[in-house]
């Protein structure tokens, strides 16, 4: 049986992993259907990470030594999908597995983290892939010296639209208000970057194209009109969705408490409302989606596990 | 333990032509890609004999990617006899993939 189980190999789950087996656990698997290092591998550019001062950081290669780091102590990676967390009445947890089969845990760390959302507009589900993307270091190449479009105003939405005018030749950057939800450098940013037209109090409506993908977009504007805007390519980005899946139970019901919009409920030290389990990163209420905590989180609900299995052998 | 072929123009077409194939289009620096990575080399091993796993490095291998209308990576193509059967973007679990392969053998 193992000593506890972490599900998700984000910075959560990997500081997680680094902490319960430092701290002394033995029997400690985190559980991630491929290589570890989450969402923020998504990401061309990290740089509010304390310590880590490389200019132009990529998200992927700031996290590559953290899977090394992080596996020192002898935590174990098993790259299988986690499809249910239960809690047996002898207060076992049960971690049922894609492939049919399951594992035991005295404690468990949830840290799925969150996905991507879609924009919601027609269009967009039919053309996720071949022309509407969510990952600008992944697919801008595609549109080297090309037109495209970001949908969003939020962080994440203006550093990718500055990484794809490096690459295309003019970025629109939708956006549904007038104001950006950003820190101020990255504005300015924006706002001094020649190829970035700003579209703004503007509303995709539709994504439209053929065969071979998308050929363009149309958007109302704040008079009602609607302005088609010629692209291959839009890239969404308009916030995250909380994967909390693998807490639904058999019944429909969540393993655990959770708020009206589907995160984890959890204390200070990162306790859930069940004994033995806890959330951390992304997924957990009042996040503030960084990768520093999430990192946080994660070495918080290790120290609480630590405690929890030790008080229960 | 198998190993996934690299697929370039002058092989693809007589690797993919007969059976299953699985066609893994990436790229060094996409993150889902690197995600996937194992879970490839791990699928050349179970399906050695049964299906071609292979990857197109899209970054060298652009016209491959052009002629398949690859926008987004990973792509991941299922082949049957050379032609396109099924399709999944972005990164997925090795049991999709397999219940994917197994359906199409």
């Amino acid at each position: 049986m193992l000593d506890c189980a972490i599900i998700g190999g984000g910075p959560a789950g990997l500081t997680a992993g680094l902490y319960t087996t430092r701290g002394g656990l033995d029997n400690v698997t985190m559980f991630e259907k491929g290589m570890p290092g989450g969402q923020i591998t998504m990401s061309s550019e990290i740089e509010n990470y304390p310590g880590a001062t490389a200019h132009n950081l990529s998200g992927m290669d700031f996290m590559s030594p953290w899977p090394e780091q992080c596996q020192r102590f002898g935590l174990k990676h098993e790259m299988s999908e986690v499809t249910r967390v239960s809690r047996r009445e002898d207060g076992i947890f049960m971690i049922q597995k894609s492939d049919g089969t399951s594992d035991e845990a005295k404690s468990v760390i949830v840290c799925t983290g969150s996905a991507p959302k879609r924009a919601g507009f027609i269009g967009e589900d039919t053309f996720f892939g071949r022309g509407v993307s969510t990952c600008a270091t992944c697919d801008g190449f595609f549109y080297k010296n090309k037109e495209v479009a970001v949908v969003g105003g939020g962080d994440t939405a203006l550093e990718e639209a500055l990484y794809l005018a490096k690459i295309c030749s003019k970025v629109y950057l939708i956006h549904r208000r007038d104001t950006f939800r950003s820190a101020p450098n990255t504005i300015a940013r924006v706002k001094g970057t020649a190829n970035i037209e700003l579209v703004l109090n503007a509303i995709p409506e539709e994504v439209f194209g053929g065969a071979m993908g998308v050929d363009g977009l149309r958007v109302k504007l704040e008079d009602g009109s609607v302005r088609q805007i010629d692209v291959p390519g839009v890239f969404v980005f308009v916030g995250n969705n909380v994967n909390n899946q693998v807490l639904i139970q058999e019944d429909g019901t969540f393993l655990c408490d959770m708020t009206q919009w589907g995160e984890v409920k959890v204390d200070l030290s990162m306790k859930t409302s069940v004994s033995g389990l806890f959330a951390a990163g992304d997924m957990r209420e009042s996040a503030p989606k960084q990768v520093v905590c999430a990192a946080g989180d994660g070495a918080v609900a290790a120290l609480q596990a630590i405690g929890y299995v030790d008080g229960h052998q | 333990m198998g190993k996934y072929v690299e697929l370039t123009v002058s092989n693809f077409d007589e690797v993919t032509k007969e059976g299953v194939s699985l066609v893994d289009f990436w790229a060094p620096w996409c993150g889902p890609c690197r995600m996937i990575a194992p879970v490839i080399e791990e699928l050349a091993g179970e399906f050695e004999g049964k299906a071609n796993i292979c990857k197109v490095n899209t970054d060298e291998e652009q016209d491959i990617a052009v002629k398949y209308g690859i926008r987004s990576i990973p792509t991941i193509l299922f082949f049957k006899n050379g032609e396109v059967v099924e399709q999944m973007v972005g990164a997925a679990s090795k049991q999709a993939f397999a219940d994917k392969l197994n359906a199409l053998l």
